[in-house]
């Protein structure tokens, strides 16, 4: 059996990444019941894929795990864990964790914390960011996205983490999940790394980020803390987010939550637009998901220019300036 | 109070790679090498708290001799010594094996007299990213711990703390508040000493080493361990390198005069707001 931890967004609905990690469940082939099965790399039946989900359960989200395939949501609800601890989330997700399959979640900061705490809790092995699953093993990703690690995780249970955009959710016949509830117990030592508050500004919240559907990127081509005007202009008129480099955060001209890449966000916009980027392996890193790829540079030879969709050649002030005024224009 | 920043040897890559011979390892004859990033604000923040707190830093890798360079760059900037876990080929360790030889080091030199209050990682290595090896060290030392925090605090009683703590997981003196990243802003956390904590790059600028920081690391303490047999071994068959693909990008045109072809793609997108 395959159970996958759920996160929910603010109103209650399955993050993308979810819903990404569940499409993986489906259509990877992971071994089930301890033993990889001869199933056929297509996947296992919708049904097959267990959910984990704490705290709220929305009607929509119950809906939504039914059309991504899965059988058996496990709500677990506690007052305990109304506020998050990783430490006591990562035991109740043990409480339910079959001793053989695969646990597995999605590569974010919570999904990787509670995965490695998981992983500890049962004595399983844990591979982070992988993409795919197949006969030979599990593949994924390492020096930041450069290359690839085949690999085989012994042990009845391995715990996964999914790199984000491995691949895309899909839905499948719609099934109408059964939710099993639990008498939980919460240790009082698992307690202590309990979040105490959470302090909510716009300038470090980087889910706008990761949902845009246009996101305007921004780096060292920019030239200075005061060189955003044009770009920030673009953003606006796309309703979009600013993403940056590296170099922008470390040089302070911009805050980390903005940053993407391996270290940063990862982002699957339907086009991201990156004026004076380079390219380098880790920021490329966070925008594999991108559909479509603009660059905007003074160098013809940049690799951000050579992996775009679309390119401009040319001062990002001027172009940016000219493409704000261009839309304008247009909407009279 | 004393802190302890486990820090990781890995190739600095900026372009394309290449494999070595053997299939299961990036060539890294050409490339330099670097401490991970998440490592060089671990250690940054190191420095700030002991400084805030009158304690000291030790920074510890496993590694191969080679490695003694980032102890010293870390030296360089502020650690007062290092401790190397020499292990010629460090990949053959599973992040359960680095865990453990960690901790095994940790209560040896808390028996030789080094104790920790405060043990710092990355949350993961640029190289391998497994997101373990902070995590399995502190179930190993019995401690509590956090990952993605980006900045510090003392909270009072971190002065001195931790004489008898670091290994037996005794609580000693001291608190932190620490903050990291989350779903939806900025979580906080306060929790008693001693702990683990894995850090998320970007709440504090890694600083340069000045000269006489680099004069001084020449010189730093080095206390060497070898490494054991790892227990686990590291789970890898290979690595593979992902395909290059030919580009095939649209120039659109030079200057502000493709504008006009830029804003045709993008309401072919749909994505202008209207
Ligand atoms: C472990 C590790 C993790 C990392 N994580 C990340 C990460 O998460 N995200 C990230 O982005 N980087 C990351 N990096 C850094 C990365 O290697 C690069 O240093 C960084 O992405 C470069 O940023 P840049 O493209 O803005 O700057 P540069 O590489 O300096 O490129 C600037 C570009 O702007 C162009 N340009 C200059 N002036 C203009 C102008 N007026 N108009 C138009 N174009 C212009 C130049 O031609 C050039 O292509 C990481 C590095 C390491 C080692």
């Amino acid at each position: 059996m395959t159970l996958v931890f759920i996160e929910t967004d603010t109103s209650g609905q399955v993050t993308l990444t979810s819903a990404e990690a569940l499409t993986f469940a489906r259509t990877q082939l992971l071994p089930d019941g301890g033993a990889a099965t001869s199933r056929e790399v297509s996947g296992p039946p919708s049904g097959s894929t267990e959910a984990v989900v704490i705290g709220e359960l929305s009607d929509s989200a119950v809906d939504a795990l039914g059309r991504l395939g899965v059988g058996v949501i496990h709500h677990l609800e506690h007052p305990d864990l109304a506020e998050y601890s990783a430490a006591a989330w990562a035991q109740a997700i043990v409480d339910v964790t079959p001793e053989s399959g695969t646990l597995l979640a999605s590569g974010t900061p919570r999904g990787m914390e509670l995965m490695a705490h998981a992983a500890v809790r049962t004595g399983a092995r844990m591979a982070a960011n992988v993409i795919a699953a197949d006969e030979e093993g599990l593949l994924r990703q390492v020096h930041g996205g450069t290359a690839f690690e085949r690999l085989r995780l012994d042990g009845d249970l391995q715990v996964l983490t999914i790199a984000g955009h491995a691949c895309t959710p899909e839905e499948t016949t719609p099934i109408t999940p059964e939710i099993i509830g639990y008498d939980l117990t919460v240790a009082e030592a698992d307690l202590a790394t309990r979040v105490q508050r959470t302090e909510v500004e716009a300038a470090d919240d980087a889910s706008g980020l990761t949902s845009a559907r246009a996101v305007v990127g921004a780096g060292r081509g920019v030239g200075s803390e005061n060189g955003f005007a044009e770009v920030l202009e673009l953003v606006d008129h796309l309703g979009g987010a600013l993403g940056v480099s590296r170099v922008v955060t470390g040089l302070g001209w911009r805050p980390h939550a903005e940053q993407v890449g391996q270290t940063g966000s990862r982002i699957s916009p339907d086009v991201y637009i990156a004026c004076g980027i380079s390219g380098a392996i880790q920021h490329m890193a966070g925008i594999e998901g991108a559909k479509t790829l603009v660059a905007i540079n003074t160098d013809e030879e940049a690799t951000m220019v050579q992996r775009a969709d679309y390119a401009i050649i040319g001062d990002l002030h001027e172009v940016v300036a000219a493409v704000n005024e261009e839309i304008v224009r247009r909407r009279g | 109070m004393n802190i302890l920043v486990c820090i990781k040897r890995v190739p600095d890559i900026a372009g394309s790679v290449t494999l070595d011979d053997t299939g299961t390892e990036i060539d890294e004859s050409g490339l330099g090498h670097t401490m991970s990033s998440h490592e060089e604000c671990a250690v940054e923040l190191a420095i700030q708290t002991a400084a805030a707190t009158g304690g000291t830093v030790a920074v510890l890798t496993l590694g191969p001799a080679e490695a003694v360079e980032q102890l010293r760059a870390a030296v360089a900037v502020g650690a007062n010594d290092g401790i190397l876990v020499e292990a010629a080929d460090p990949s053959v360790f599973a992040p359960e094996d680095i865990a453990q030889v960690i901790g095994d080091v940790i209560r040896d030199r808390a028996e030789a007299g080094q104790t920790f209050d405060l043990v710092l990682t990355g949350d993961d290595a640029a190289d391998t990213g497994d997101f373990q090896v902070g995590i399995r060290l502190a179930y190993d030392l019995g401690y509590p711990v956090l990952t993605n925090i980006q900045t510090i605090g003392v909270t009072g009683g971190g002065e001195g703390a931790g004489a008898g703590s670091g290994g037996g997981g005794e609580r000693g003196g001291g608190r932190i508040e620490a903050r990291g990243i989350g779903p939806a802003g900025t979580e906080i956390f306060s929790l008693d000493l001693p702990t683990v904590v894995a850090v998320h790059e970007g709440g504090v600028d890694p600083r340069y080493p000045s000269i006489t920081g680099r004069m001084k690391a020449k010189k730093a303490p080095i206390v060497e361990y070898d490494a054991p047999e790892p227990g686990t071994g590291s789970p890898r068959i290979r690595l593979e390198l992902p395909e290059v693909k030919a580009s095939s990008v649209t120039i659109l045109g030079e200057g502000p005069e493709a504008a006009p072809a830029l804003v045709d793609v993008l309401e072919e997108i749909g994505v202008i707001r209207p």
